[in-house]
């Protein structure tokens, strides 16, 4: 088989590779010396913004990907805007009532607020009225962010204080990341890692199927609030030091790209942590290069590379692996269709004397089944190719030792199923693969002896299982 | 013997093999379903019932095998073929009455810019009424029971005039009143001459309903009339000769066969 | 507070896009598509910097094409990830708008030489400052020319594919199966949707569209089930709407402020955040009075059984 991924994979460096050493030649590069200076990290701003948006980024694939799994991706959206009007409200009261309304806990305490409200109208919304999740996020999205904008411009009004870019102070950017922010954001990751360590059964089932944990007993609803309370509180701290649009981008790309990859929860969890960490980090590698652009922007379009490679070559549901897997599965389907033609073809038509002498033609074969225009020419081109067939006299064929082998097998393991699913048809709809390679990967070996003696019962005098359904055009069969 | 001439069968499958994913769920599925029959489709769960009408349909792809319709394509025959889907398959909450999606049947007959005129309405109405949900007409399809949602469905296929109705459990889990409906409407059908392929999951009831069955279980066990069919040994063979939920239908069926 | 001729044309202009935006809105809705609002006037960033930069005009046709494009690839991209990729929308739509945004930064970054975008405009809107240019004139404002334009071709498309648009977001296998194309039928509404959201941009921001698409035609959802009443709700709702968020940014709302804080040098909110606000206030007072009904109807039955 030819590696395919492999090649395009080093096509993609090699194109990669040019347009870089193209770069270089016109000076839109980097000096190796910038590059040593960000690598090493010697500057102490860049060490900070390295680990705080890397940390970030593990933090927001971990609490994203329930989300997703939740199918509420979009919550993290909402929730965001959502806290705008709490930063309004919060600097209002601060400023009449306290005295101070520039301060950072306070306005984050007044942001979480709204931010909780905001998701507990979408859940309430959801509950109480026929409006789906979607209307109930875009919903309290606009209408929380508008009623934030509208205070927002009566803040800016104010006399008392400068309340100019207040929504700048609190919506950091990545490339202005403090000591501060670093250790918010650590916090976070303590707690966020914490409870989903503990409660790591429980969002499972919840994540898996709501109303079959309902039915178990579990507190969905609590479970939905814990889970949105802590994507609040990560949010929160991560407006602060990431800014807005790597918190939403953090909670959705990494867990999306993290399915390609596997079908299980840790796996997932522990991939979308690595893409989120890995996003982090080479984007702001690659803005601590390039001063000019924003840090932000940067790591989400690293991560969005990241998702379309996983999406086009993920090993689990990646477009190549589905494609490859549906391919693969109709060849293969197509080749034991065919050698199963012809066997039981010989095996109804043929002397019987011996296997390989019996010959046939094409026509013959084609009239045994039906056949899609082209599968059978094709197929029996490429098993001549292979070797499974042998061509004495021109439009005479008949099987080779390999094909023969191959063919005894495949016919077996059609007939032991078929036998299975009969002796066991209650269970066998759900366990029976036909297309496995051999029936004992997959049955205990007590069934396959009783079935293994069925097949023996029907015809003993033959090493080769009798089909348990009439073969078309044979005198004798099978229980049918 | 693929090769008989097949464009007087309504449906006609020849070798379909479907999967999902790695794992094939109808082997070499081969059938014909009779002009003018009530075929049923049967078989336990998980067999494949409702993945072999919708592969027919194309709604599913498959692996290999072909589907013709009267000797042609769906693509082709799709005008002459009215489906009844599974309840599940739409939003009930959608602002639209029962009428209106009774009417939906006829848009293709009324064209695109036209709006739906009083004599559709008034087909819709009819169609409404043949399955007793004449004074339904206007109520909002989420305030009708699932029975009622059923025979909403029912009528919107029987608008649409076609020539084989194609059925996804239409008796799943629905009242005693949806079933009389159900059962009336098939037998119209079978008078008219129109032809009906049925996903079935009730071995009780299949003998009075239907006339012609599909028993399948992964692959083709039996086809072909009900009688020659529903035996015994075939259903041991499709539901498993040691299922004791099947005893009381086997006898039934044993106690049938004496007295003829 | 005075109202003027200002005010006037704002809410008027403020109506007339809430009624264009209500009608692709409620086929959002009910295809289960609300936020693709949200996803398209983020990509309308990336759109006009890609436009300036392909073009290095600024003239606003081209702006306004690349906008339109990059909102439709919005529509696009996410489906084709939804599809190809077994991804769930929700997560579709926010790899997708969260990308483009992310692109329209950096690009805007690089185009910044040349052109100036201001993000606030892009959040905001200035509905206030875009009418006032007929105001000044006497003449009738060009946002409000567009605004009716919109609404006339979107009325139009509605009323020429009603049963079209319904059958597609109601059953799009059955639509299929009748040969009436609810693929290309759903594009069609992403179409719509994407032009509508940025010919009606500049005027009033990307949150009061998200606003205006969804909020109007759900609360008529919550009292009507049924789709020609929907539509002409969703469109007074939206009237009301604006309306009402304006007078209150511009009269109880600083007056609460001063009055109640005492601020006295406040005079305006954002009418466009007010009208957003408006949305909730309206939608939510429905819900709660709903709720009561419902709750008052179980009291009677059980009082009389």
């Amino acid at each position: 088989m030819i590696p395919w991924r492999l090649i395009i994979f080093c096509l993609g460096f090699w194109f990669l590779g040019l347009g870089f050493a193209h770069a270089a030649e016109s000076h839109l590069l980097p000096s190796s010396a910038d590059i040593w200076r960000v690598v090493s990290l010697q500057d102490y701003n860049t060490r900070i913004v390295f680990i705080g948006t890397a940390l970030f980024g593990a933090v927001g694939g971990m609490v994203g990907t329930f989300l997703l799994l939740r199918k509420r991706s979009l919550m993290s959206d909402t929730i965001s805007h959502a806290t705008l009007p709490g930063i309004g409200i919060a600097f209002i009261v601060g400023e009449l009532f306290l005295g101070y309304g520039k301060s950072l806990p306070w306005l984050m305490f007044g942001a979480a607020v709204t931010g909780l409200a905001g998701m507990g109208m979408v859940l309430a919304i959801r509950k109480l009225s026929k409006i789906k999740d979607d209307a109930a996020l875009a919903i309290v999205l606009s209408v929380f962010f508008g009623f934030g904008i509208a205070l927002v411009t009566m803040v800016q009004q104010m006399p008392t204080g400068n309340a100019a870019g207040l929504e700048g102070f609190i919506y950091g950017k990545a490339a202005s990341m403090t000591v501060s922010d670093g250790w918010l954001i650590f916090s976070a990751a303590l707690v966020a890692g914490l409870v989903c360590y503990f409660f790591y059964k429980e969002f499972k089932v919840l994540c898996f199927d709501a109303s079959f944990a309902a039915s178990q007993g579990w507190p969905v609803l609590l479970l939905d609030v814990a889970l949105l309370v802590l994507i609040t509180v990560v949010t929160v701290i991560g407006l602060q030091a990431v800014g807005l649009l790597l918190v939403v981008a953090m909670m959705i790309i990494p867990p999306a790209a993290a399915r390609f990859w596997t079908e299980r929860l840790d796996r997932t969890l522990l991939i979308a942590m690595g893409i989120g960490f890995i996003s982090g980090l080479l984007g702001v590698f690659i803005s601590a290069l390039y001063p000019r652009l924003p840090a932000g922007a940067i790591i989400v379009l690293v991560a969005a590379a990241l998702f379309f490679l996983s999406m086009v070559l993920g090993g689990a549901r990646g477009m190549w692996f589905r494609y490859h897997e549906h391919h693969e599965l109709s060849r293969r389907v197509r080749r034991q269709h065919l050698l199963r033609s012809i066997y039981e073809w010989l095996e109804v038509h043929g002397k019987r004397t011996d296997l390989l002498d019996d010959e046939f033609t094409l026509d013959d074969i084609r009239q045994y089944r039906t056949w899609t225009p082209g599968e059978l020419e094709g197929g029996l081109q490429r098993a001549l190719q292979h070797g499974f067939l042998g061509e004495d006299h021109p439009g005479r064929y008949h099987l080779t030792g390999k094909g023969a082998r191959d063919a005894l097998r495949v016919v077996r393991n059609h007939r032991l199923w078929e036998l299975f699913l009969i002796q066991y048809a209650d269970i066998a709809p759900g366990r029976v693969d036909r297309d496995a390679d051999a029936v004992e990967h997959i049955l205990e070996p007590d069934i396959l002896q009783e079935l293994e003696e069925l097949l023996e019962d029907e015809d003993t005098r033959k090493r080769i299982p009798l089909s348990p359904h009439r073969l078309n055009g044979a005198v004798h069969g099978g229980a049918a | 013997m693929s090769s008989s001439d097949t464009t007087d069968h309504p449906l006609t499958i020849r070798d379909l093999n479907v999967a999902y994913r790695r794992k094939v769920v109808l082997w070499d599925a081969t059938a014909d379903f009779p002009a003018g029959k009530l075929a049923a489709i049967v078989g336990p769960n998980g067999a494949g019932k409702s993945t072999l009408i919708k592969a027919a349909m194309d709604l599913i792809p498959s692996v290999s095998g072909s589907v013709s319709f009267w000797g042609k394509t769906y693509q082709n025959m799709r005008h002459r073929v009215a489906y009844v889907p599974q309840r599940e398959s739409v939003d009930w909450d959608f602002p639209v009455n029962a009428r209106e999606v009774v009417a939906m049947g006829l848009y293709r007959k009324v064209g695109w810019f036209r709006p739906v005129r009083k004599a559709q309405r008034e087909q819709a109405q009819a169609a409404l009424e043949r399955v007793g949900l004449g004074d339904f007409g206007d109520r909002q399809i989420s305030q009708l029971s699932g029975g009622q949602q059923q025979r909403v469905f029912l009528a919107r296929a029987l608008v649409q005039q076609a020539d084989l109705y194609l059925m996804d459990e239409p008796f799943a889990s629905v009242d005693a009143a949806t079933e009389q409906a159900i059962v009336q409407v098939l037998h119209d059908l079978k008078e008219q001459g129109k032809s009906v392929v049925c996903v079935h999951h009730d071995l009780d009831t299949i003998r009075d309903f239907f006339d012609h069955a599909l028993l399948l279980n992964m692959r083709v066990v039996a086809q072909g009339d009900i009688d020659t069919v529903m035996t015994r040994e075939n259903l041991a063979i499709a539901y498993g000769g040691k299922h004791h939920l099947l005893d009381r239908v086997a006898r039934e069926i044993r106690e049938e066969e004496l007295q003829r | 507070m005075d109202w003027t001729v200002l005010d006037g044309w704002i809410v008027v202009t403020g109506a007339l896009l809430a009624m264009a935006c209500a009608l692709p809105g409620t086929f959002l809705m009910l295809n289960r598509q609300s936020m693709l609002g949200d996803g398209i006037s983020h990509a309308v960033l990336p759109g006009i910097a890609i436009a300036f930069l392909l073009t290095g005009s600024r003239d606003w046709i081209f702006m306004l094409a690349g906008a339109v494009v990059a909102g439709v690839l919005t529509g696009v991209i996410s489906n084709a990830i939804e599809k190809y990729g077994k991804v769930e929308s929700g997560a579709a739509l926010g790899v997708t708008f969260c990308s483009l945004f992310a692109l329209g930064l950096v690009l805007i970054r690089i185009a910044a030489d040349h052109v100036e975008i201001h993000a606030d405009c892009v959040l905001y809107g200035t509905l206030e400052t875009a009418v006032i240019d007929g105001v000044v004139n006497g003449a009738v404002p060009q946002v409000a020319l567009q605004a009716i334009a919109l609404l006339l071709v979107n009325a139009l498309l509605v009323l020429l594919f009603y049963k079209e648009l319904k059958i597609a977001s109601f059953d799009p296998e059955l639509a299929e199966a009748q040969g009436i194309p609810a693929g290309r039928i759903k594009f069609g509404i992403t179409m719509m949707t994407a032009i509508t959201t940025v010919m009606a941009f500049e005027a009033v921001g990307s949150i009061l569209i998200i606003a205006l698409l969804i909020v109007p035609p759900a609360t008529a959802m919550l009292v009507s089930n049924r789709l020609p009443v929907i539509l002409v709700l969703s469109c007074s709702f939206g009237i009301l709407m604006a309306v009402m968020g304006h007078w209150l940014a511009i009269t109880p709302f600083p007056w609460l402020m001063r009055e109640l804080l005492g601020l006295d040098s406040l005079s305006s909110a954002s009418s466009t955040g007010m009208m957003a606000a408006t949305c909730g206030l309206v939608f939510m007072l429905i819900l709660l009075i709903q709720i009561l009904l419902r709750q008052q109807k179980l009291l009677i039955q059980r009082d009389s059984t």
